[in-house]
């Protein structure tokens, strides 16, 4: 799949927003004053932030309102009622505790399960595509999870829980590599089974393209069939554990709980999740591909 | 809503016959040309004439090469378009109500002011059915000429869907596969008509028919015939004369 940079970005910083929301909801930490003003700022910045980057990749943005019907059938439309909802929500929280009203912050519980039923929402998107073997599986949900909380959790300034899930998050990455890189063969899908020609009818054998149908690229081949840079799988891969996981994992606990600590390690954390979030796009192979002979 | 219906009263649809395509790209040409000007925003083509054109289109026809274990390698052209499919996996996905399929006919179709090009349902569908359009941002797919099919203005012969009406050679048939007296019924069941990855669910309304066997001469002494012509007429005097001298 086409790795594109506003989804990308989309989904690691609103992942990351809504992960820091989790946790303040909660009351891990429970800031006041203006402390209380700028860790809320930060998470609702990188919320709202991701999610209008999203709007970048649409083709008719101005609709967006229409996106709130289907969640009945919709994973998109859910995630946008529950992401809405969570951060309404959230908003008499972090009111409360900038100006020290002292409300209860029972909403603050309900705001913190709606910012991880978004995370949730986002995840299913992909998760639900059977067209997409290496994302069609539960390690998908658990890897958006794993890092809305290692990076929530770094931004928390939550060290040892920073720590826990940054190591889970190590484990699950490991887990979606290790499947995904045997996902889509799983399936059995080749060229031959899916236009039926080396499988049924009279005449079976080999199938290859003997002529494409265009001459250059269309939408299809644009968007789901992506064979740039996935040399670099390796290093990136190197790149996404020991920034993302095994670094804050290790660091977290030796640094001293200071702004500047934690801000160290967010960066460190953020340049795993990019490359790790580039990854989950450019390796993800759709099986419209099989129809050009191409993944 | 965009909710599957459980039940559509007719599957209007596509059995299209891979034996008879000779891969002309006239159903390509007549899609684009009816979809420029009917049903929603035209498609759009951008750089039609330059270094790189590209455009959306409804139907693609591809060509592959089967080589069987016994025999010479076939040639297949291969027509791929909407499935019109019964589980559809391009509508539910649709956050906006835009994509839905018809109780009426089954055909699934895209109202396009509702359409926000998130680009998710071209995820969803595993055949490749659904182009954006890159000029007005909506996602484009056949209609099966909904708005052909039905149209009184027309002459009774021109109510297909324009691949169907312009097809050479007869390839495409277009009907209701809810009747099982119905042509394309018929040639599917004659035929052995089958669905494009079935394992993935989406139960396709439109049938794919399998090239036949081709004839092919008797290989085992392909010298023999010239063995004995017998030359007759003319020749055979000639070769009576030439056979004495």
């Amino acid at each position: 799949m086409h790795p594109a940079p506003s989804v990308i970005v989309f989904t690691v910083l609103s992942g990351m927003g809504f992960g820091l929301l989790a946790f303040l909801g909660a009351g891990f930490p429970a800031p006041s004053g203006w402390p209380a003003f700028f860790h809320w700022g930060l998470g609702y910045g990188l919320a709202v932030g991701g999610l209008l980057a999203s709007t970048f990749h649409l083709g008719n943005p101005q609709r967006f309102l229409r996106a709130f019907t289907q969640w009945r059938s919709s994973w998109l439309s859910r995630e946008a009622i529950a992401s809405v909802a969570c951060l309404l929500a959230l908003a008499p929280v972090a009111l409360s505790d900038w100006l020290g009203l002292g409300w209860p912050r029972g909403l603050g519980l309900v705001g913190a399960a709606l910012a991880l039923a978004t995370i949730f929402c986002t995840a299913m998107i992909y998760a639900q595509l059977k067209t997409i073997p290496r994302w069609n599986h539960p390690t998908t949900p658990a890897l958006f999870m794993a890092f809305a909380g290692a990076g929530g959790a770094i931004l928390a300034g939550q060290s040892g829980a920073g720590a826990v899930i940054s190591a889970l998050l190590v484990a699950v990455l490991l887990t979606a590599f290790r499947i995904g890189d045997g996902a889509f063969a799983a399936r059995a899908q080749t060229l031959g089974t899916a236009t039926g020609l080396g499988t049924i009818g009279p005449v079976q054998g080999a199938v290859r393209v003997f002529e494409q149908p265009h001459t250059s690229p269309n939408y299809l081949m644009r968007e789901m069939i992506y064979l740039v840079a996935r040399k670099h799988v390796e290093k990136l891969r190197g790149v996404a554990l020991i920034g993302a996981g095994i670094g804050p994992a290790l660091l977290l606990p030796l640094t001293p709980p200071t702004v500047m600590g934690f801000a160290v390690i967010a960066l460190l954390h953020l340049i795993g999740a990019f490359a790790a979030r580039w990854l989950f796009f450019a390796q993800a192979e759709h099986v419209v591909g099989l129809y050009y002979g191409q993944r | 809503m965009t909710s599957l219906p459980t039940h559509t009263e007719k599957k209007l649809g596509l059995a299209i016959d891979l034996d008879t395509c000779v891969g002309c790209q006239a159903c390509v040409t007549a899609c684009k040309g009816w979809n420029d000007q009917g049903y929603g925003a035209p498609l759009s083509d951008q750089d039609p004439y330059g270094a790189a054109p590209s455009g959306a289109f409804l139907n693609r026809v591809h060509s592959y090469e089967i080589t069987p274990d016994h025999g010479a390698a076939v040639i297949v052209n291969f027509p791929r378009s909407c499935l019109h499919c019964d589980d559809a996996p391009c509508v539910p996905v649709c956050p906006t109500g835009a994509s839905y399929k018809r109780v009426e006919d089954g055909i699934v179709l895209v109202n396009e002011d509702a359409c926000i090009g998130c680009g998710l349902c071209a995820w969803a569908c595993p055949y490749g059915a659904r182009e954006m359009d890159a000029d007005v941002g909506v996602m484009k797919k056949c209609t099966l000429c909904v708005d052909r099919i039905y149209n009184d203005h027309l002459p009774e012969e021109d109510r297909v869907p324009a691949c169907v009406r312009t097809c050479p050679t007869g390839a495409r048939h277009f009907g209701d596969f809810a009747d099982p007296y119905s042509t394309v019924s018929q040639l599917a069941k004659q035929r052995g008509g089958y669905d494009l990855m079935p394992d993935l669910g989406t139960r396709p309304t439109n049938k794919y028919l399998p090239p036949r066997r081709k004839d092919a001469p008797d290989m085992s002494a392909p010298l023999a015939p010239l063995l004995d012509i017998q030359a007759t007429g003319f020749a055979g005097w000639l070769d009576k004369v030439l056979g004495k001298i």
